[in-house]
């Protein structure tokens, strides 16, 4: 199958502006931020129930919008058209090649950046977080930096050990969870400033204010993770089954598999410290973001710097 | 004596608490690590030797340590040891547990449901009675238990989600079971691997002989291999025009079980996702090369033709190197014979690409190929008991002199080289080969079931919430009823408060029928 070179030309193009707009994005999010003083509660839930389009457009005036609120509504405005330009790379990329556009590690990144965004945006629907658009874009857009430039690949078929339909299956599972756990990666991170703060004010007196309550972050990690767990576990297995085909063994301990092995048990650990007293809250946090570097290690380390069967980037 | 059972019992009951269990979780996680940063030994035995080799003392230690043998090290073993005693530890309990859990009834309603995290109350036209048979009716499917309190007062306690902790058994119980099915698989497997020229070359899987490197598991002795035969007929490979591969097949014919009888050959498609199995074995292609055909033609007329696979040294163009060996026939005195041995060694190119006057490979298929050849002759040191590789000649011979160069040449396929002495050595052709490899595990199939269930025990698991609902019907005295419901929710996961209110709602709404 020949790769269409004006789609994957296209492709490359989109993949850039969907970064750039993220950026813009970050930027937005990042005045919400700063200007956003310590939301008090009241206020915030005015927000919340003024919020609804429904409210909107009529003739009695709506509640003003502050500024910090305005740029907020920008950043998401901005974050959705980056996802739209995100995805449309992505599927520019697939009809150049002609198969699922996952078969090296620029594709990958581009995948797993694109479930990050999208996750991100269904859980500000949910919950009131917007504020924390900028922490989560940030790795998103080193993410797709580092694989717009050292990890870029020209679009090409893949060699015969990945075609397989197992390709498909195996490597979404992956892609999925991968960008789903980014998100509780992030928020555990924040969860251990917002905690460090209530429990001594003193420490990020200026930052800890602005972050949502410790529980809320908490809440967001724990419902995201194990929404991407058994997907995580689903595609270890079938990583498993497609090796017995392809290489003559379900599980060799090779690097890859080993590391996601190992992120696979800290996530069953951060499950664990759930339901174990004195390992609830600080510690489970700092779990789940050990869990999410294990994957992003994954990704990058193993891949590039030890060669193991997995090594086809 | 009690000293010791009270030992015991401490032991056991630290082994299996949860916090123990979740620091050999990290144990685990921590002991795996090196297997993925430091070369291993049942990945790639040389690289493990030159990793030692340049790192000296501390590659000796590590050594020592285990660190290249990580998998089946003492401390690894040791730590998922231990995982697995308190997973059971832990797990019969809790089994206990569930199992009573599923014939109680549901607790007694709270005297004070306001108290509850969640909690709504109306009052409401009807009868304790009949209000009651109306929450029965809207929670079917609950767990129900009615009581009768004191002044009238009727009240549901209902539960649900009993299958969260039946699927977290169930995960947890598969776990045991893919543990034990490894293990059990690490004593009965076998993995062999052997190259097959694609001429029609065959091998059967009768002994270990057979094969070119052979691993067993810790109870396979190699006797009682599965019989069964392959054939490769053809080699197919086809490239992209920038040399990357698109597609391998090998077009083999088999036979097993009665075929091997009647001498019936079946053919197969022999690709690299998807192996032959057969007779409880599965037959891989792992990978392909080339094997070179020479004749040589010795002074007294008679002439010898061998064609021996010879090793890739560039996956990408398949470069290749090695030594076809030959004996001078009619020369019995093994003295004069050490003297006239004969290898053709050097590089073969599927598609020669000459830079510099030397040759190396332009592309992996074979479409221009051609062979730089040292022809050696001496003592090859075949017969010297010590064992050497088929892809070199010995060196050490070169050195001592008994082995010398006597020509360099580059071939196309029907040239030849003539030596001082009359000898002539013939470049006929190339044959493509194939590496085959043939694993036997008849317990995998149990692993994979035990990695389903625990897919399903996970899923239920994580989505399933334990909760549990309360109502309350009082008569107000006045001929109305007022109703309370409470709700609580026995997991980690928040989320309830939807349903609840839901149900609720329905519970509470004034009914329209009175
Ligand atoms: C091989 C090691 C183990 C692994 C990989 C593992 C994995 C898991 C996973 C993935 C869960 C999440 C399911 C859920 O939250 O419902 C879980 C839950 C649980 N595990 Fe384990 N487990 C292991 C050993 C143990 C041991 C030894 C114990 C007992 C000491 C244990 C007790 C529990 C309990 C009580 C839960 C339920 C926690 C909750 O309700 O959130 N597990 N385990």
């Amino acid at each position: 199958m020949p790769v269409n070179d004006t789609l994957s030309t296209y492709s490359d193009w989109t993949f850039g502006a969907a970064a750039l707009v993220y950026v813009f994005a970050m930027v937005c999010y990042a005045v919400e931020q700063a200007f956003n003083r310590a939301a008090k509660k009241s206020e915030q839930a005015v927000l919340v129930g003024a919020g609804a389009p429904t409210s909107y457009g009529l003739i009695e005036k709506p509640p003003a919008r502050s500024r910090p609120e305005r740029f907020g509504r920008m950043a998401v405005a901005l974050t959705v058209l980056g996802a739209a330009l995100h995805l449309s790379a992505l599927v520019l990329r697939g009809v150049a090649t002609g198969r699922a556009p996952w078969g090296n590690m620029y594709e990958y990144g581009m995948a797993v950046t694109l479930v990050a965004v999208v996750t991100w945006l269904v859980l500000m629907r949910k919950y009131d977080v917007r504020r924390l658009g900028v922490f989560v874009l940030t790795p998103i857009v080193i993410l797709m930096f580092l694989g717009g430039t050292v990890l870029y690949t020209e679009a090409a078929p893949v060699q015969p050990a990945l075609q397989s339909y197992w390709l498909v299956i195996h490597v979404s599972a992956a892609i999925l969870s991968s960008g789903l756990f980014l998100v509780p990666g992030v928020v555990s991170v924040l969860y251990l400033i917002r905690a460090s703060h209530d429990e001594n004010p003193g420490k990020f007196t200026r930052f800890g204010p602005k972050l949502p309550e410790a529980d809320t972050l908490d809440r967001l990690a724990y419902r995201t993770t194990i929404f991407a767990f058994p997907i995580y576990t689903f595609g270890i297995i079938c990583g498993a089954i497609w090796a017995e085909a392809a290489w003559g063994r379900f599980w060799g301990w090779d690097p890859k598999e080993t590391v996601a092995f190992v992120a696979w048990v800290v996530y069953a650990g951060y499950l664990h410290s759930r339901a174990t007293a004195g390992w609830r809250g600080k510690r489970a946090a700092v779990i789940n973001s050990v869990g999410f570097a294990m994957v992003v290690f994954n990704l990058f380390f193993i891949n590039l710097v030890i060669a193991g069967l997995h090594s086809y980037a | 004596m009690s000293r010791i059972l009270a030992f015991l019992r401490n032991t056991w009951r630290g082994l299996t608490s949860m916090r123990t269990a979740l620091i050999l979780l990290f144990l685990l996680a921590l002991a795996a690590m090196p297997g993925a940063l430091l070369p291993q030994r049942s990945l790639n035995p040389p690289n493990v030797d030159t990793y030692i080799a340049t790192h000296g003392w501390w590659g000796r230690v590590l050594d020592r340590l285990q660190f290249f043998d990580v998998y089946a090290s003492v401390w690894f073993s040791a730590i998922y040891l231990m995982l697995f005693v308190s997973l059971v530890g832990c797990l019969l309990p809790r089994t206990l547990e569930y199992a009573k859990q599923l014939t109680a009834k549901p607790v007694l309603t709270p005297r004070n449901l306001s108290r509850l995290p969640h909690h709504e109350t109306a009052t409401l036209d009807g009868s304790p009675d009949d209000l009651i048979a109306a929450a029965r009716t809207r929670l079917r499917g609950w767990r129900l238990v009615e009581r009768e309190e004191a002044d009238g007062a009727r009240s549901v306690s209902a539960e649900r989600g009993y299958s969260r902790e039946a699927g977290n058994l169930v995960f947890h119980f598969a776990m045991l079971g893919l543990i034990v099915t490894l293990a059990l698989g690490k004593m009965v497997n076998y993995e062999g691997q052997v190259i097959v020229l694609a001429n029609g070359s065959e091998f059967c899987n009768s002994g270990t002989l057979n094969y070119d490197s052979f691993r067993p598991g810790l109870r396979v002795d190699g006797t009682d291999l599965s019989p069964f035969c392959v054939r490769v007929n053809k080699f197919d490979a086809e490239y992209l025009p920038n040399g990357q591969a698109d597609t391998f097949r090998a077009d083999i014919d088999y036979q097993a079980g009665e075929d091997l009888t009647s001498n019936t050959w079946r053919p197969y498609d022999l690709e690299v996702n998807s192996p032959l199995r057969t007779a409880g074995d599965r037959v891989y292609l792992l990978g392909h090369g080339y094997a070179p055909t020479f004749t040589v033609t010795f002074p007294n007329g008679e002439s010898r033709t061998q064609t021996v696979q010879w090793r890739p040294v560039d996956n990408l163009t398949l470069l290749s190197e090695g030594a076809t060996k030959f004996d001078p026939p009619g020369v019995t005195d093994s003295a004069e014979r050490r003297t006239k041995q004969i290898a053709v060694t050097g590089l073969f190119a599927p598609t020669a690409l000459m830079r510099d006057k030397i040759l190396t490979s332009g592309f992996p298929d074979l479409i221009d190929p051609a062979a730089a050849v040292d022809v050696m002759r001496g003592d090859l040191g075949i017969d010297s008991g010590r064992g050497q590789s088929i892809f070199e000649i010995d060196r050490s011979l070169v050195d001592s002199g008994r082995l010398s160069r006597v020509a360099r040449q580059n071939l196309k396929p029907g040239e030849s080289i003539s030596l001082d002495d009359g000898t002539k050595v013939k470049f006929d052709g190339v044959v493509r080969w194939v590496s085959l490899q043939v694993s036997h595990d008849p317990t995998q199939v149990w692993v994979l079931a035990s990695a389903i269930l625990m897919i399903l025990g996970l899923g239920a698991s994580l989505t399933v919430k334990r909760r549990r609902l309360w109502v309350r019907a009082v008569p107000d005295g006045e001929g109305r009823t007022v109703v309370r419901v409470g709700g609580l929710a026995r997991t980690d996961q928040a989320g309830y408060g939807e349903e609840f209110h839901r149900i609720a709602a329905e519970l509470l709404s004034p009914r329209r029928d009175t």
